[in-house]
C-alpha cells in the first residue's frame, strides 16, 4: 500500500513546462493544439490575454477590433436607410403577389398583403449626399463616414434564430459566436479585460429577449466566451468583494490561496496550477479595472454631452461611450444590443422613438473614435438581425429577411458610399446581394483573416464562421 | 494480444504524430509491416480526398470515388503497383495543375510520410476494409501476462501489454486517501466524509478496496452522479431554449434517470425506455416519463414562427442528437448533403427522422404537459407501480368470458331515458382555419366530413387563443327541443383536457343555433360543472365577454345541455339543417375534442346518465363486426368500468391509486405520445420550403443493412430494438467508452462523439471491444462495468507524471498513469456545500433555484421574470437540481463549463478562467459555505493547529504540511487583528446567505476563521480530482 510519501516523490518532479515549451517551439502551438486534440495540455497564456492562432495574418489587417451595434428586434430599413419612393405611391395597395409568392413570412402568414408607405422623410447627409431618414439626424451628420448596405439578406425570420444566424452563421445551437471566433483567431490584447464584451440596452419598442447563446463560445474553448458587462448590480458577475471583506482583505485571501497553490504545485507540478494562480491575480485586478472602466468621471463634459449620457447607466448612449473605452483598452470584439426595434405596430412612432435612443450615441461613437485617431482601426457594424416588410401589419411592419439595410464604418471600409439595392418596393435585394455570410467573410478579411482558413475541428469536421459560404465583398473595401 | 491487434494499436499513433513532423522513434512502424487500411489509409483518404471523391454524390468530382474499391481500382489504383497508380502520381505531383488535393482547395499537400503510406498500401494490394466502428466488436483473448503482479483484472492485462510493447512501466498505486477521494468524486460526485476516509485507510481486510467501491456504488448518490452526465448527453433542461425560453416541466425525467442508474437498469432497457417507452407493451408510468427523452429538444413559441419550418428543425435536431447520443456518429452532417466522410446519405438522415414522425408535439407554442406520479427514491415505488400496472392489465384483459358477458350486457342494454342523436357535421368551418381529424387524417374544417363518431378533434399544433367553430348538420328527427355539447377528454391535450390550455381549462363564450338560416333562441343551460361567474347560462347571454368555464385540471369529459325556447319541427322526412356555432377560448382555453348532440325529448332536461349513455348506446347498436377500433374501446371500457365481474380489480386499483395519490402530488412532465406519423420528405439542401423531395419511411441507415420490424412500417420501438441489439457495432462501444471517460478523464476513443472516419481510432481497440462485449454479455450491466474499471490497477495509479513519461506519452494514451482534472461544475458546488455541512441530500423533485445575481435574467422576455431563489432546504441542494435555463444558465455553473444543453454534450471543456475565480471568491453560495464551514471548524476543540488539521481533512481529505499550516496560521492571526479593529465588518460577513449567523460577541473569531475557510474552498486542489 502506498502512502503519502508518493506526494513527495522527487523522481516524479517536473520539467513538464520545459518539455511542453520545447514541443511548442518545435512544431508550433496550433499544431500542438491539434496534436493534443481535444484540448491542449500545453502552457496557455494566462488571464484574458490570448495568443492569436492566425499568425502570421492571412492578409494585412485593416482593423484591429469590431464594434458591433446590433439594433435588435429588426430595424426597419424602410424608415431608416433604404428610401423607396415607389412604396409611397403604392401605399395601401395590394402587394404584388409575384413578389411575395413562395417567400418565407412571419406573422403575416395567411393575411392579405398590402403596401405601407415609408413613414419618415429621407434627407441628404454630408458631402456624399447619402440619403438617410430624418429620424437619424446625428447619424446623417457622419454620413460621409458610412458605407450603407441596402442589399443585406439573412435566412432566419424569427428573432432568436435570426440573432443566432447573425452571430454564428447558422441557426443550429452550439456554434461559436463571431466575437469568439475573432478572439480565437486574433487573440486578445487587453491585459485585464475579456476579449469579447457584450452590452445591452432597451427601449423604444417591444424589447425582444436576447439569449446568452448569442455570445457563447460554442465548441471553441470556454475562454473565448463573450462576457456581459452590466449597468446594474455587479458590472461583471461576482465582481464585488463579499460584505465585510475590504480590498486588502480580499488581496490577503488571494495571497494565501496562491501560496498554498504554489506549495501544492511543488509536489504535483501541474501547469494548470500556475494558470490558476494567474487567474486569481487577474480576477483581483478586474475587481479594480472593471469599476474604473465603468466610471465616466474622467470623461470631459463635452464628451458626455456629445454622447448624450451622464454615466454608465445602461442606456445605449452610455454603452457607446463604454464601447470606446473598451476599444481603448484593447478589447477585440465589443457588441452592443439595443432591444427595441420590433415594430409590428406603430412603426412610425416606434422607429422614431427607438432611433431617438440610438442616434446620438452611434454618431458620437464614430466622431469620438475619429477624433482620437481610432476610427480607421475600428470596424463598426450597425445592423438589425433582419429588416421589416414593405407590407403593412396594421400600422406596423412584420419581420423581413429577403432585403434589409445595415451600415459599416471605419477600418478599411469605403466611406460615404452606398452598396447594393432592393427592388422598387424594398422587398428583395436585387443588386449586389450582401448575405450575412458575406458580412462575416468581409469582416474577417478586414481583420486580416481568410474566412476559409480560420477553422476549428469539431465532431470530425473543420468548422468555420461562414460554414461553406461567404464572399469577401471587395467593392466596399477602401 | 494478437499480432494484428498489436499492429493496429501501435501504428495508429504514427498517423497522429507523423503529420506534425514529430518522429518518436519507438512508435515507428517497421518497413515490412503490413499497412492497415482503416488505421493508416482511410484517415488520409477521408481527410484529404473524400470531400470531392467520397460518399457525397453531389459533391463528387470526375465521377471518382475513393471510398469504394471497385471504382478506385477501375480509375486510379493499380493494386500491387504504386508506380502505375494515378493516385500516387497525382498526390505527389509537383505540377500545380495536377497535384491533389488541388491547390485552390485550401488543403495542404500530402506529406511525404502520408504518400509513403499510400504507396506501401497499394504495393501490398490496396486492400479495403470497413471502418472499424462499423464492424461488430470482436472479442480478442485477454493477453497473458506471465508476471502478473501489477495486473488485477483483464483491463490491466490489455493496458499492461501495450505498455510493455512501448517499454513503459505503469505508475505506482496512489495512497488510500487519494483513492478514497478519487473514487468518491468519480462514483457519487461528492467528497468522502472524513470518517469514511479514516475507516478505509485503517481497513486491513483484503477486500477493503472493493468494499469501499461497493459502498459507493450502492449509494443513492451514484444515480445523481451518473445522471449529471447523462443529462448533458440527452440535453435535459428546464426551459424550452428558444426566444421566450419559458419553463417546460421535465424534472420527472431527470428523476427517472437517477433512479434507473441507482436500480442499475440494464442499459438496453434504459435506452428502449427513452426512445420508445410509450410503445412498450403495458408501459409503466416510469417508462412513459422516460419517453420524455423524445421531447427534450428545444422548441419555440415565438409569434410568427412557421410550424412547417419548426417541424423541420425539430426532426433534424432529433436525428442529429440521436445519432451522437447512441451511435457516436455525426449523421447530422447528412441533413443537406450526403455525409462527406462517413457512409451516410441524406436518405439515411430523413429515413431516421421518419422514426420520430409519430411524436406528437406543438410545432409553435406551449407543449402539452401530462401529470404522472413522480419518480420516488424510497424503494417502494416499483412495487406500487407494478401492482397498479397489474390491476390495469387485469381490467384490460380480453377473455372469452368477458367478451360473452359484454355481448349479453349489450343485448339487454336499454335505450337511455333521453335519446340523443349525434350531429354528424355535413360541413364545418373554423375561424382560424383549424385542422380536424377525419378518417384518421387531419383536414381543413371546410373539407371535414362526418367521422364515425361525429367527434371534432382539432389538430393541436396550431391551437389559436380563441376559436369559433361552426357545424352544419342535418338531423333526421321530426322535432328538436335541446342540444348537448360534449367536451371530451383529450389524450393529446395538457392534463388530458378537455381544454387545450396548459391547465386543461375551457371557456365557452357563446353558442348559437340556427335552422335554415333562422336564429333559434336558446333559453336554458345546465352543465356538469358550475363555477361562480362562469355559469352555464353565460353561453346564451348574447355576450362574448362572458363564458361558461371548465375549471383547470378536471381531466374529465364535461357536458352542457341547452334548451330551445320553442321546439322546432321538421317539415318533411329530410329532417332539419342545424347550424351550431360555438365560440370558445381566451388564452387557448378552447376545447380539443367536442361533439354535438340533439334531442326531441320533452323539457325540462337535466344532467343525467343519459348523457353518458348516449355514446355507449349508440355504439351498442352497431353490429360488432362493423365497429371501429375506437368504438370498440369506448364500449369495452364502459362495460369494464361497470360490470360486476370486475368489481374486485376495480376496487383494488382504486385503492392503489388513492395510495399513490397520498404519496404526494403527481409531477407535470412531457412524455411521448404517438400519433399518426407525419409525412417525411427528403428536404433538398435541408430546405424546409422545398416540397420536391421524395417521401421516405422509417429505415435504419443503409450501411447497417436492414432491420425487420413487427410490421411493414418500422416504428420507434423497432429503432430502439435495433440500437440495443446485442450485435450492434456501435451502441455498447460508444457507451463503455463514455463510462471509461468518467473514471479516467478521457475515452479510449478520444472523440467521444465521433466514431466515424474523422474521429480518433481507439488507443486500445482490443480492450474497447473486450469491454463492449463483456458489457453486453453481462446484461448491459452499468455498475458491473464501472466496478470492473475502478477496481483495476490501471485506475489506482498515481496521477503524477515523470518527465520521461510525459515526453513519451504527453496525452496519456497508453495509460501509464491516472489523469488529473478539475471537478465538473455541479461537483464544485456540491463539494463546497458538503465541506461546509450545508448540503441537503434530498433526491429528486422539482428543480431548485440557488442564489443568482439579481438582474441576470434582464434580457429574458415574454414574460419578464425574476429568479426567486429558494429558501432553507432547497437552497442547499446538489448542483444537478439547479433550474437549467438554457438561454441564461446559472452563471456559477457556466463559469465552470456546464453546457447550456441545447445540443448533446458528451464532453465538457475544462477551462481555468478569472470568471471562475470570481465565482469561488464572491458568489454568496461559496461565501456562505465558508462562514458555515468556519462554524464547523470552531465547533472543534482547540488548539488552533487541531482546527487547521480538521479543516484540511474536511476540505482535502489529508493532513496539512508544516508550510501549509504556517500560511494558514499567519492568515488567521492577521485577520484576528483586522477584525478586532473592525468588528462591524466581522458582523457583515455573517449576513451572507440565509444560514443562521453567530452571536454578536463571537463574530470576530468567526470572521477570521471564515477567511481561512474561504482560502481552503478556493484552492486548486479542492476543486481537483487527482
Amino acid at each position: 500500500m502506498m502512502n503519502e510519501t508518493v506526494f513527495h516523490d522527487i523522481a516524479l518532479r517536473d520539467t513538464r513546462r520545459v518539455l511542453l515549451g520545447k514541443l511548442t517551439t518545435g512544431i508550433g502551438s496550433a499544431a500542438l493544439a491539434s496534436l493534443l486534440n481535444p484540448r491542449p495540455l500545453g502552457a496557455k497564456i494566462s488571464g484574458f490575454k490570448q495568443q492569436a492562432v492566425v499568425d502570421p495574418m492571412h492578409f494585412p489587417a485593416k482593423a484591429k477590433r469590431v464594434i458591433f451595434l446590433c439594433q435588435a428586434g429588426g430595424m426597419s430599413h424602410l424608415e431608416t436607410f433604404d428610401e423607396k419612393p415607389k412604396l409611397v405611391a403604392m401605399d395601401g395597395q395590394p402587394m404584388p403577389q409575384s413578389i411575395t409568392q413562395g417567400q418565407p413570412i412571419a406573422q403575416l402568414q395567411g393575411e392579405k398583403l398590402s403596401c405601407l408607405a415609408p413613414q419618415h422623410l429621407f434627407l441628404r447627409g454630408g458631402k456624399s449626399g447619402l440619403r438617410i431618414s430624418s429620424i437619424f439626424p446625428h447619424v446623417a451628420s457622419v454620413a460621409d463616414e458610412l458605407c450603407i448596405v441596402n442589399s443585406a439578406q439573412t435566412e432566419q425570420i424569427n428573432h432568436d434564430p435570426a440573432h443566432t444566424f447573425m452571430n454564428t452563421g447558422t441557426q443550429i445551437s452550439g456554434r461559436p459566436a463571431m466575437g469568439a471566433w475573432l478572439t480565437y483567431g486574433l487573440g486578445n490584447e487587453a491585459e485585464n479585460l475579456p476579449g469579447f464584451v457584450v452590452l445591452t440596452s432597451v427601449g423604444g419598442g417591444q424589447g425582444q429577449p436576447i439569449a446568452a447563446r448569442q455570445w457563447h463560445s460554442g465548441f471553441l474553448p470556454s475562454r473565448f466566451q463573450g462576457v456581459q458587462f452590466r449597468s446594474a448590480g455587479d458590472p461583471v458577475l461576482y465582481l464585488t468583494d463579499p460584505p465585510g471583506v475590504t480590498r486588502d482583505r480580499q488581496r490577503r485571501v488571494i495571497d494565501a490561496v496562491n501560496q498554498l497553490n504554489k506549495i501544492y504545485d511543488e509536489t504535483i507540478d501541474d501547469p494548470e496550477i500556475s494558470t490558476r494562480i494567474a487567474q486569481y491575480e487577474l480576477a483581483f485586478q478586474m475587481q479594480t479595472s472593471v469599476p474604473e472602466l465603468m466610471d465616466f468621471s474622467g470623461e470631459t463634459q463635452d464628451t458626455l454631452n456629445m454622447y448624450g449620457t451622464k454615466g454608465a447607466d445602461g442606456t445605449y448612449a452610455a454603452n457607446c461611450l463604454l464601447a470606446r473605452r473598451l476599444a481603448e483598452r484593447g478589447v477585440r470584439f465589443i457588441q452592443l444590443y439595443h432591444r427595441g426595434w420590433d415594430h409590428h405596430g406603430g412603426v412610425k412612432k416606434g422607429a422614431q422613438a427607438t432611433a431617438g435612443l440610438v442616434d446620438q450615441g452611434t454618431a458620437a461613437l464614430i466622431k469620438d473614435l475619429k477624433q482620437r485617431g481610432m476610427l480607421d482601426e475600428t470596424l463598426i457594424v450597425f445592423t438589425g438581425e433582419f429588416g421589416r416588410t414593405p407590407m403593412a401589419q396594421g400600422d406596423g411592419r412584420d419581420h423581413h429577411i429577403r432585403g434589409f439595410s445595415m451600415f459599416l464604418c471605419g477600418g478599411g471600409v469605403k466611406p460615404g458610399i452606398r452598396y447594393g439595392a432592393t427592388d422598387d418596393l424594398g422587398y428583395l435585394a436585387v443588386e449586389n446581394v450582401f448575405h450575412v455570410h458575406d458580412l462575416h467573410a468581409t469582416m474577417l478579411s478586414l481583420m486580416g483573416i481568410d474566412h476559409k482558413r480560420l477553422t476549428y475541428r469539431y465532431r470530425g469536421r473543420d468548422f468555420r464562421l461562414t460554414d461553406v459560404h461567404g464572399n469577401v465583398v471587395q467593392q466596399i473595401l477602401s | 494480444m494478437t499480432a494484428a491487434g498489436n499492429r493496429r494499436t501501435q501504428s495508429w499513433i504514427l498517423r497522429v504524430l507523423v503529420p506534425c513532423g514529430t518522429v518518436i522513434p519507438f512508435l515507428v512502424v517497421a518497413a515490412a509491416d503490413p499497412i492497415d487500411f482503416s488505421v493508416h489509409v482511410q484517415p488520409i483518404l477521408s481527410n484529404r480526398c473524400f470531400k470531392c471523391h467520397g460518399p457525397d454524390g453531389n459533391a463528387r468530382q470526375a465521377d471518382l470515388r475513393l471510398d469504394v474499391r471497385d471504382v478506385a481500382v477501375a480509375k486510379v489504383i493499380q493494386p500491387g503497383d504504386s508506380e502505375a497508380s494515378a493516385l500516387i502520381r497525382r498526390v505527389s505531383s509537383a505540377d500545380p495543375e495536377q497535384v491533389m488535393p488541388p491547390a485552390d482547395s485550401q488543403q495542404p499537400a500530402l506529406s511525404a510520410a502520408e504518400i509513403e503510406l499510400l504507396r506501401r498500401w497499394i504495393d501490398q494490394g490496396a486492400k479495403y476494409e470497413r471502418h472499424w466502428s462499423l464492424e461488430v466488436p470482436r472479442r480478442e483473448k485477454v493477453p497473458q501476462i506471465p508476471d502478473g503482479n501489477w495486473c488485477r483484472n483483464p483491463v490491466d492485462r490489455f493496458v499492461y501489454a501495450r505498455l510493455k510493447d512501448a517499454e513503459l512501466d505503469p505508475s505506482p498505486e496512489i495512497d488510500r486517501r487519494t483513492l478514497a477521494r478519487r473514487l468518491s468524486f468519480d462514483l457519487i460526485g461528492l467528497p468522502p466524509s472524513a470518517e469514511d476516509v479514516e475507516a478505509f485507510v485503517a481497513n486491513g481486510a483484503p477486500t477493503a478496496y472493493e468494499d469501499y467501491v461497493d459502498h459507493l456504488l450502492e449509494s443513492p448518490h451514484f444515480g445523481e452522479r451518473m445522471a449529471m452526465y447523462w443529462l448533458d448527453v440527452v440535453r435535459y433542461a428546464d426551459t424550452m431554449g428558444i426566444h421566450s425560453d419559458n419553463f417546460r416541466p421535465h424534472s420527472p425525467f431527470r428523476d427517472w434517470v437517477i433512479k434507473a442508474f441507482n436500480d442499475n437498469l440494464p442499459y438496453d432497457q434504459f435506452v428502449r425506455a427513452q426512445v420508445a417507452g410509450d410503445l412498450l407493451p403495458g408501459a409503466t408510468s416510469g417508462q412513459l416519463i422516460a419517453s420524455g427523452f423524445n421531447r427534450l429538444n428545444m422548441t419555440t413559441e415565438e409569434g410568427g414562427a412557421q410550424p412547417k419550418e419548426y417541424r423541420a428543425i425539430y426532426q433534424a435536431d432529433r436525428v442529429r442528437n440521436f445519432s451522437v447520443i447512441f451511435l457516436g456518429m455525426t449523421l447530422g452532417c447528412a441533413q443537406c448533403h450526403d455525409h462527406k466522410f462517413d457512409p451516410f446519405t441524406t436518405r439515411d438522415f430523413y429515413s431516421l427522422a421518419a422514426f420520430f414522425s409519430d411524436v406528437a408535439e406543438v410545432a409553435v407554442g406551449r407543449q402539452v404537459v401530462v401529470t404522472l406520479p413522480r419518480i420516488r427514491h424510497d424503494g417502494q415505488d416499483d412495487l406500487l407501480e407494478d401492482q397498479i400496472a397489474e390491476y390495469k392489465a387485469q381490467l384490460d384483459l380480453e377473455t372469452p368470458e368477458l367478451a360473452a358477458a359484454q355481448r349479453v350486457w349489450e343485448s339487454v342494454l336499454k335505450p337511455p331515458a333521453v335519446e340523443w342523436a349525434v350531429l354528424d357535421p355535413n360541413t364545418t368551418s373554423s375561424q382560424h382555419g383549424g385542422l380536424y381529424r377525419s378518417q384518421g387524417e387531419y383536414v381543413k374544417a371546410e373539407s371535414y366530413h362526418c367521422d364515425a363518431d361525429g367527434i371534432l378533434e382539432r389538430e393541436y399544433s396550431t391551437n389559436p387563443n380563441s376559436e369559433t367553430t361552426q357545424v352544419v348538420a342535418r338531423v333526421t328527427r321530426p322535432r328538436i327541443t335541446a342540444i348537448y355539447l360534449e367536451l371530451l377528454t383529450d389524450r393529446l391535450a395538457p392534463l388530458q383536457g378537455p381544454g387545450r390550455r396548459p391547465d386543461g381549462s375551457v371557456l365557452i363564450k357563446e353558442i348559437t343555433l340556427s335552422v335554415d338560416g333562422e336564429n333559434v333562441p336558446l333559453v336554458r343551460a345546465e352543465a356538469t360543472v358550475q363555477q361562480q361567474d362562469r355559469s352555464a347560462d353565460l353561453v346564451i347571454d348574447g355576450k362574448d365577454d362572458t363564458a361558461w368555464g371548465v375549471p383547470p385540471q378536471t381531466a374529465e369529459t364535461q357536458r352542457l345541455i341547452l334548451e330551445l325556447q320553442e321546439p322546432i319541427e321538421a317539415a318533411d322526412s329530410e329532417g332539419l339543417l342545424l347550424t351550431v356555432s360555438v365560440s370558445a377560448g381566451g388564452n387557448k382555453a378552447i376545447p380539443g375534442r367536442m361533439r354535438l348532440w340533439a334531442t326531441g325529448a320533452p323539457l325540462p332536461l337535466h344532467i343525467d346518465e343519459s348523457l353518458v349513455m348516449a355514446p355507449v348506446y349508440r355504439i351498442a347498436q352497431i353490429p360488432e363486426a362493423e365497429r371501429s377500433a375506437p368504438q370498440k374501446k369506448v364500449i369495452s371500457e364502459f362495460f369494464r368500468q361497470t360490470t360486476p365481474l370486475l368489481v374486485s380489480p376495480r376496487n383494488q386499483l382504486e385503492e392503489l391509486l388513492a395510495k399513490r395519490g397520498e404519496r404526494g402530488a403527481p409531477g407535470a412532465t412531457l412524455v411521448t405520445v404517438s400519433e399518426k406519423p407525419r409525412m417525411v420528405r427528403i428536404l433538398p439542401r435541408g430546405n424546409w420550403m422545398d416540397d420536391s423531395g421524395e417521401v421516405v419511411t422509417p429505415a435504419i441507415p443503409g450501411v447497417f443493412g436492414e432491420f425487420a420490424g413487427e410490421s411493414d412500417r418500422l416504428t420507434r420501438l423497432d429503432l430502439a430494438r435495433w440500437v440495443t441489439s446485442t450485435d450492434h457495432p456501435l451502441t455498447a462501444r460508444v457507451y463503455v467508452n463514455r463510462l471509461w471517460k468518467l473514471v479516467f478523464g478521457a475515452g479510449l476513443v478520444r472523440t467521444l462523439d465521433d466514431f466515424g472516419t474523422q474521429g480518433r481510432p481507439p488507443s486500445h481497440p482490443e480492450l474497447l471491444d473486450w469491454l463492449a462485449t463483456e458489457f453486453v454479455d453481462k446484461g448491459w450491466d452499468t455498475k458491473y462495468l464501472i466496478r470492473l474499471l475502478v477496481t483495476s490497477a490501471t485506475y489506482r495509479q498515481s496521477s503524477l507524471v515523470s518527465p520521461t513519461l510525459l515526453s513519451r506519452d504527453p496525452e496519456n494514451e497508453l495509460l501509464a498513469r491516472q489523469n488529473r482534472f478539475r471537478l465538473d461544475a455541479e461537483m464544485v458546488r456540491d463539494n463546497a456545500l458538503t465541506i461546509s455541512g450545508l448540503l441537503v441530500r434530498t433526491l429528486g423533485g422539482e428543480s431548485v433555484k440557488p442564489y443568482q445575481p439579481a438582474g441576470y435574467w434582464e434580457n429574458l422576455q415574454f414574460p419578464k421574470r425574476k429568479w426567486e431563489h429558494d429558501q432553507e432546504g432547497d437552497q442547499y441542494r446538489r448542483g444537478l437540481y439547479t433550474f437549467w435555463c438554457r438561454t441564461f444558465l446559472h452563471p456559477a455553473l457556466l463559469a465552470f463549463d456546464a453546457p447550456t444543453r441545447e445540443e448533446c454534450t458528451v464532453e465538457r471543456p475544462r477551462s481555468n478562467t478569472p470568471l471562475a475565480a470570481l465565482v469561488l471568491l464572491n458568489d454568496p453560495t461559496y461565501v456562505e459555505a465558508a462562514r458555515v464551514f468556519a462554524q464547523r471548524i470552531l465547533d472543534q476543540p482547540g488548539p488552533v493547529e487541531a482546527r487547521f488539521r480538521f479543516a484540511f481533512r474536511e476540505a482535502l481529505q489529508r493532513e496539512p504540511k508544516q508550510a501549509e499550516l504556517a500560511v494558514l496560521n499567519s492568515l488567521l492571526s492577521e485577520f484576528y487583528d483586522q477584525y478586532s479593529a473592525d468588528p462591524a465588518a466581522a458582523s457583515q460577513i455573517q449576513t451572507v446567505g440565509s444560514a443562521p449567523g453567530v452571536e454578536e460577541a463571537t463574530v470576530i473569531q468567526y470572521a477570521a476563521w471564515t477567511a481561512v475557510a474561504r482560502t481552503l474552498l478556493n484552492l486548486h486542489e479542492t476543486i481537483t480530482r487527482n
